[in-house]
């Protein structure tokens, strides 16, 4: 991170400055210590707590039974499905947006900023209004010709991966974007002009050159749809049990901590995940330049 | 020819992507002109009812304040404790800076759920049962990784010699930092302090654990009013929490420029 670590300085001086720099960085240190690593560490230790010691109980409930096991699947195939549709949408649209010029490019930047400063409840109650029975959508399909009847699109798992796609996409390209924006188009001018056909050139200069871009989208994208909530619980209602609705019943409906706690338990593994497979292969991107 | 296709084609999929992001909020402001309570679209006759019926929300001013002090709050406790750390950081006076580093942007990963029961249960085990310490705090961790992120760039491109420089030249340390450094890292205070101000403004997941039947932020109230009784009154009050973004979203275009903001915010 930074370029100007004293060089070889006496132990005395490396000690004084390693004192100074943990008393500033010492508030910050304190909140993640105190207000999240131990809460976290807290949860997960009483997830593995049952009335008689030590358990897996909490965890047996989630993934021994089919409806639990549907649970993680739901939370995992909305992460998946999102990630892949914005990662189809959102490439593309990176590059657009760094080859684009003037007015064109402020425009796009805004439509990406909007969306992104805007409330997450306002742009899902957005699409109900959208998705209704008797809403735009059907108005204009019907308008159209395109069908007689309105077609059923609320609470379906259609409008689910719709919304979850809108309110993550700018998530996707904003990340891809900075890279591909760094991109030196001489490179590919070179490749070129050592023969490279354009497709070549993109695969073997501009894709990997991409990759750190790509890595930071998913694993955003991903981590932020799997534990979606309010997208799920306003577009599927009861229909789409996930890790993320059960952890919100399990502490303000039914009163069965036990089983939030493990269900948080699982979602935070799967949130660590990608925390470590998204830095080992952004660190692998960069070893390999 | 295939570069000026490739590049129409992928300016198309970005103009397609733009107007796909924007849909929702065209569609709420449509709405929230609706003749009648069940969002036609206002073709036959725009109404302005809806807005007036915003300030008599059950419960509205109260969680408009509750979020605009929780915000301001947590965006400032965050700023300070990020360029504190942010200058440990970038001068290399820490061992272990780079985890450090990674530390202070984890929670942005962390499903907001999971810390919320997680604070919950945690400041439970303390008897500390008042929502808004319980808030603040935890709407510190919330925005602390952006201000962090933000903040570790705009200082490793900050050169310090400038402020020896400064306090040869006469200045007072003080002095040197208020007029040197401030005005050098005014943008990335601003971009941070957007970004902490909005995710604080709009966090739901955290908050809906460690808030009680008397005091709600906006975005719980908002989710009850759509739960309860959706009327287009939803939809004037989203709008108008829009063009409060947008006037926002504005100053900073006009005082950093959005494509900063684009690869700042990365």
């Amino acid at each position: 991170m930074s370029a100007t670590s004293p060089r070889r300085a006496s132990f005395a001086e490396r000690l004084r400055a390693s004192r100074a720099g943990l008393t500033l960085a010492a508030p910050a240190l304190l909140v993640l210590i105190f207000l999240y690593a131990a809460p976290l560490a807290h949860l997960l230790a009483g997830s593995f707590r049952g009335p008689a010691g030590l358990t897996l109980d909490a965890y047996g409930r989630v993934l021994g039974d089919p409806y639990g096991r549907s649970l993680v699947w739901n939370s995992l195939r909305l992460g998946l499905i999102t990630t892949g549709l914005t990662l189809l949408v959102g490439y593309p649209a990176a590059f657009g947006l760094a080859m684009s010029r003037g007015v064109l490019r402020s425009l796009f930047l805004a439509s990406l900023f909007l969306p992104l400063a805007a409330s997450v409840i306002a742009k899902a109650f957005a699409w109900t209004i959208l998705l209704r029975s008797h809403g735009v959508v059907n108005d204009a399909l019907i308008l159209l010709h395109l069908t007689d009847k309105p077609i059923r699109m609320i609470f379906t798992q259609t409008a689910l991966i719709v919304g979850a796609a809108n309110i993550f996409l700018p998530f996707m390209i904003l990340p891809i974007y900075a890279v591909v924006a760094q991109i030196d188009p001489r490179l590919t001018e070179a490749a070129a002009t050592l023969g490279s056909s354009p497709v070549r050139a993109f695969l073997r200069v501009v894709a990997p050159l991409s990759a750190p871009g790509v890595v930071a989208g998913v694993a955003l994208v991903f981590s932020l749809s799997v534990s979606a909530y309010v997208v799920p619980n306003l577009l599927m209602g009861e229909n789409y049990p996930t890790l993320a609705t059960t952890i919100v019943k399990a502490f303000l409906l039914i009163r069965d901590p036990a089983l939030g706690a493990a269900a948080g338990a699982i979602l935070m593994a799967i949130g660590l995940t990608v925390v470590v497979a998204s830095n080992r292969l952004g660190e692998q991107g960069s070893a390999g330049k | 020819m295939t570069g000026a296709l490739a590049r129409i084609l992928a300016i198309a999929f970005m103009a397609g992507a733009s107007l796909f992001l924007l849909a929702p909020l065209l569609v709420i402001a449509a709405a929230s002109f609706s003749p009648t309570p069940v969002f036609d679209l206002p073709i036959g006759g725009a109404s302005l009812r809806w807005y007036g019926a915003v300030g008599s929300l059950d419960g509205f001013w109260p969680a408009l304040a509750l979020s605009l002090e929780i915000a301001v709050f947590s965006t400032a406790i965050s700023l300070v404790l990020g360029t504190l750390a942010g200058i440990a950081i970038t001068r290399g006076l820490m061992p272990g800076s780079k985890i450090l580093a990674a530390a202070l942007a984890s929670p942005l990963m962390m499903p907001g759920l999971v810390l919320g029961i997680a604070l919950l249960q945690f400041f439970r085990g303390f008897g500390l049962s008042q929502v808004f310490p319980a808030l603040l705090m935890a709407h510190v961790v919330v925005t602390l990784p952006y201000v962090a992120r933000t903040m570790i760039a705009g200082l490793s491109r900050f050169d310090f010699t400038l402020i020896d420089a400064a306090r040869m030249l006469g200045c007072s340390f003080p002095t040197s930092i208020f007029r040197v450094m401030a005005p050098a890292l005014a943008p990335a205070y601003l971009t941070s302090g957007l970004f902490a101000f909005l995710a604080s403004m709009d966090n739901y997941p955290v908050s809906i654990f460690l808030t009680d039947a008397r005091m709600k932020t906006l975005p719980i109230k908002m989710l009850q009013y759509i739960e309860e009784s959706p009327d287009p009154s939803i939809a004037a009050l989203s709008t108008l929490i829009l063009l409060a973004t947008l006037a926002l979203l504005f100053i900073a275009d006009r005082a950093v420029g959005l494509h900063r903001l684009a690869g700042l915010a990365e």
